[in-house]
């Protein structure tokens, strides 16, 4: 009987930060201590909160420590393990009060969080089938097995779920469609080739709990009548192949998947095919196509629903991995449970990846119509050092970004792209003062340019335009006109793309210069940067007043463009310098004395005789 | 029977028969790239864009339903179509008059169509990918820098040769058209039919140093027993280009690359014109009735002494199926069934 049980984060971001030696290091200390049998380590998936990884919390006291090393593991066993103070360096400090806060329940980071979906990441051992199966796993499988496949499909339309991958398509009503198409053979298909920037929700489902995927997956099959499925996922996401494979042969081996499931007389056979790391494989029709071995490329309309004619043209019903996992507490507690959560048209939950310029980023889980605001202020815990708000880009690089004006916005499918962003796959970056959205809009712009297939025109070609626009203009060559030759482009590729990539390719740059034209005017016709962001339209100068000639700046200018007697003024060099920035960082405080200037500034300096 | 209202104009249709079809039919232009008649559609190069119903969809994949109205000429229609030409346009090798498919492209008849400026081209940049030619097969050149993507000969390989030797390779603006490994053509499995360089719109797909020719000339291939329709293209005395007969029901205009490219014999210096016979060793220059004595002589000479099975008769693919037919009855008229030919490809 243990005593206690640490539960170690190993999701990717935790091992990233050293989860596996603090592990190895924990169970050194634990035998040093003689408590190997006392304290039972446990590898989970991800918390959420990577920001602050390796998260490691203890039960049943539920002790959240974060940040911590292998180093920090004698200390910790030492003191709290064995002498039960709590060790508060380790513990996670508000960011606001400062104060330590022991329980991860009372993290606001956590507080104002809904989990379904991400129910047991971060909970259970996902390598271990019977810690999902103590928290209800597979019982969804089990009551689905004896209901009628109408039954399934009614209980899934009217607990409302939408389709989480991001296209928000009701679930209930594709099962239906998939469902009465007769054929001898049936897939489904769950899309894991999470491809935006930033975005990780899919992969920590495979990798914190694998086992919900395949229950959504059989359950689904049941219900459409299908005995065999395919889970697409990037091949870049090694753990949650080998965890999701390692679910599927336990599954296997407790009879749970296979032929004659639970003695139902239900086959269900789940095939994992790693797709090549195309963000374009995404588009259910070009998964499709991959998974059949061929290049990835969406088929251009009209074609027949997936759902009618998908892999092998046979009717095959893809969904989300969210989706998918969320099925079978679905199944479980009842549509009524689920359509009490969210709003009137949009329910359940909506998972994103909190990134950006957050005092706490990382995996969230709130309920649909959560206020944007409360997402960025609560959860994310506001802006760090001190900085204003400035946007929030929402939906990865097929989506826009949205001002401080809509931080009211109760953030569901419909709401998000009535103003001008989308839901997506649910990436969220927080862009402060010291973001300029020009900037911000090339760089989605630049990898929806790389990841076009390449088919159509438009996408192809059009995007690459857009950008070199945007490159002139971030490089001070906006030439009037640049604006509305941008937005005739983005209209143009809207209007006559192929596939929902090139559609929503536009959107970054559209919603930008929607919310925030003056800034693109700015680069444009006065060549200023208001963000002193970009390189070409800013310069570093040193206030000769200001300076005391410290030398840290001249020490450490890579580019050697500093110069200055000690205890005298420095000056920077400007055919030199790289505009690193490292100057302007190092100034101490106190003096405040590197400068960036952009714009008319530049001029009056120069006229002034600046340097 | 169907009707579908373009432009205004009522138009009598068949169920199945797609925007482009019907508009075509009624003589209604609607600019395609990526379309051919002979192939499946694509619908990539989003230039036959058409409202149809109020929905912006390509006039070449989009069926027709009765009652459907179409509409080629609306101020979005346009915006789509120009921006798109546009854009293919302005990473396209513009230096016309010296391409091989001047006046015969596709894509010209497309950016006049759509009245291409240079003032608005001058707003887009050009961000051309300086890749070389491909000039190893011997009768064609691949000039990527004209390719506009439309695969059409990707179409064409896999469809009308069956060959797929070529497919469309790498990413975003980056796709090209490759070979497998993006090796030259001539090491790919590429069987040099030349039906893509046929079909290309553009100067991408080009026969190396092509001329024009002042007229044609409708033949039959004389390389094997099919029999092929072929157009040959004759300046002055010379023939200078071959083309596939459409119109031949042998084979609708398609050919290998023997009948496509290997006509240069026809007026090369090497080519015998008169027999040879071997006179003390090398082979002399003679007159067709001393030859036909000689041959005579020796057919009677051989059969007399060892039966007509002691001859046999080797006959040319080149020679037309008329002159095969009366070479193999001339030889079991002398009693024997040994004949060959050289057709086999």
């Amino acid at each position: 009987m243990y005593d206690k049980q640490i539960l170690i984060c190993a999701g990717t971001g935790c091992i990233s930060s050293g989860a596996l030696d603090v592990k190895g290091s924990l169970e050194k200390e634990l035998e040093k201590h003689n408590l190997q049998d006392k304290v039972r380590i446990i590898l989970s998936g991800c918390h959420g909160f990577c920001e602050k990884g390796p998260i490691f919390i203890v039960y049943p006291e539920d002790i959240f420590y974060c940040g911590v090393t292998a180093e920090d593991m004698p200390e910790l066993v030492e003191e709290y393990l064995v002498k039960g103070n709590i060790v508060d360096r380790l513990l996670y400090k508000d960011p606001i009060t400062g104060e330590s806060v022991t329980s991860h329940e009372n993290i606001p980071f956590y507080r104002q969080q809904k989990r379904l979906v991400l129910r047991n990441c971060g909970v259970i051992d996902p390598e271990n089938i019977d810690e999902y199966i103590i928290r209800d796993g597979y019982s969804g499988l089990k009551k689905s097995l004896q209901m009628d496949p109408k039954e399934i499909i009614d209980t899934v339309k009217n607990s409302g779920l939408r389709g989480l991958g991001g296209a928000g398509f009701p679930t209930g009503r594709k099962w239906e469609t998939a469902y009465k198409i007769e054929s001898d053979k049936k897939y489904v298909v769950c899309n894991a080739d999470e491809g935006d920037p930033g975005a990780f929700m899919d992969r920590s489902v495979l990798e914190g709990d694998p086992h919900s995927v395949l229950e959504g997956l059989m359950i689904a099959g049941k219900a459409i009548g299908s005995d065999e499925a395919y889970v697409y996922v990037r091949a870049e996401y090694p753990l949650a192949v080998r965890r999701l494979r390692k679910a599927i042969a336990q599954a296997e081996e407790y009879g749970l998947l296979g032929e004659n499931i639970l003695n139902s007389g239900f086959n269900f056979k789940v095939n994992v095919k790693e797709g090549a790391g195309a963000f374009v494989c995404g588009e259910s029709t070009a998964l499709v196509i991959s998974i059949e071995g061929k290049r990835g490329m969406p088929k251009p309309l009209p074609r027949p629903r997936t759902t009618e004619a998908g892999l092998w043209d046979k009717p095959t019903l893809l969904n989300n991995v969210k989706t998918l996992s969320v099925i079978p507490q679905i199944i479980n507690n009842g549509a009524d449970w689920f359509a009490g959560i969210g709003t009137e048209k949009c329910k359940g939950t909506a998972v994103f990846a909190l990134t950006g310029k957050t005092n706490c980023s990382g995996l969230i889980e709130v309920p649909m119509g959560i206020k944007l605001g409360k997402i960025i202020h609560e959860i994310g815990g506001g802006i760090p050092g001190g900085k204003k708000f400035k946007a929030v880009q929402t939906g990865g690089p097929s989506g826009g970004c949205l001002p401080e004006s809509k931080l009211d916005l109760a953030v569901d499918f419909d709401t998000l792209l009535q103003a001008g962003s989308m839901m997506g796959s649910g990436g969220m970056v927080v862009l402060d003062e010291t973001t300029c959205m020009v900037d911000v809009a090339r760089y989605f712009l630049n990898f929806t340019v790389e990841e076009s297939c390449g088919q159509c025109t438009p996408c192809r070609s059009g995007t690459l335009q857009m950008l070199e626009i945007l490159n002139d203009i971030c490089e001070g060559n906006g030439r009037e006109g640049d604006v509305e030759l941008l937005l005739e482009l983005g209209k143009s590729i809207i209007d006559s793309s192929i596939c929902g990539l090139g559609k929503s390719a536009p959107n970054p740059v559209l919603s930008t210069i929607d919310y925030f034209r003056d800034e693109y005017e700015a680069h444009i016709k006065d060549k200023t940067c208001p963000a002193l962001v970009c390189k070409n339209l800013i310069i570093y100068d040193i206030d000769q007043e200001a300076c005391t000639g410290c030398g840290r700046c001249r020490k450490n200018c890579p580019a050697g463009a500093i110069a200055g007697d000690k205890k005298e003024p420095h000056v920077i060099d400007q055919e030199k310098c790289t505009k690193c920035a490292i100057c302007y960082d190092l100034c101490p405080d106190r003096f405040s004395a590197v400068k960036c200037l952009t714009g008319e500034k530049i001029t009056a300096m120069a006229k002034g005789g600046g340097n | 029977m169907a009707t579908v209202n373009i432009n205004g104009i009522d138009v009598k249709a068949r169920e199945g028969m797609t925007v482009l079809d019907v508009a075509q039919s009624a003589g209604i232009y609607i600019p395609t790239l990526c379309y051919h008649p002979d192939l499946s559609t694509f619908g990539g190069c989003r230039v036959c864009m058409v409202e149809a119903d109020g929905s912006a969809v390509t006039a070449c994949r989009a069926p027709i339903k009765d009652g459907m109205v179409v509409r080629t000429d609306t101020e979005r229609v346009n915006q789509m179509r120009r921006v798109n030409v546009e854009l293919i346009m302005t990473n396209h090798d513009q230096d016309c008059q010296t391409c091989a498919k001047n006046n015969n492209c596709k894509l010209q008849e497309v950016c006049a169509f759509e009245g291409i400026t240079p003032e608005r081209m001058s707003r887009l940049r050009r961000v051309i990918t300086n890749k070389e030619q491909d000039t190893s097969n011997p009768a064609f050149k691949r000039d990527f820098a004209k390719c506009i993507t439309c695969g059409i000969c990707v179409r064409t390989c896999e469809e009308i040769n069956g060959v797929a030797a070529i497919d469309f390779a790498f990413r975003g603006y980056k796709t090209t058209i490759s070979t497998i490994g993006n090796k030259p053509i001539l090491e790919s499995k590429c069987e040099s039919c030349g039906e893509c360089v046929e079909r290309c719109p553009t100067g991408a797909l080009v026969v190396k140093n092509q001329v024009v020719p002042e007229r044609e000339v409708r033949t039959i291939c004389s390389y094997c027993g099919v029999g092929c329709g072929l157009v040959l293209g004759v300046r002055g005395n010379r023939v200078v280009g071959v083309r596939g007969d459409r119109q031949n029901p042998v084979n609708q205009g398609h050919l290998c690359v023997k009948g496509r490219y290997g006509f240069g014999f026809i007026n090369h210096p090497d080519r015998l014109k008169a027999p040879l016979v071997k006179k003390n060793g090398t082979l002399t220059e003679t007159s067709w009735d001393e030859a036909l004595t000689l041959i005579s002589g020796k057919i009677k000479e051989f059969t007399d002494k060892h039966g007509p099975n002691s001859l046999a008769g080797l006959t040319s693919a080149r020679c037309t199926n008329e002159d095969n037919y009366l070479f193999q009855k001339l030889f079991r008229f002398l009693g024997t069934n040994n004949i060959d030919h050289c057709a086999r490809l």
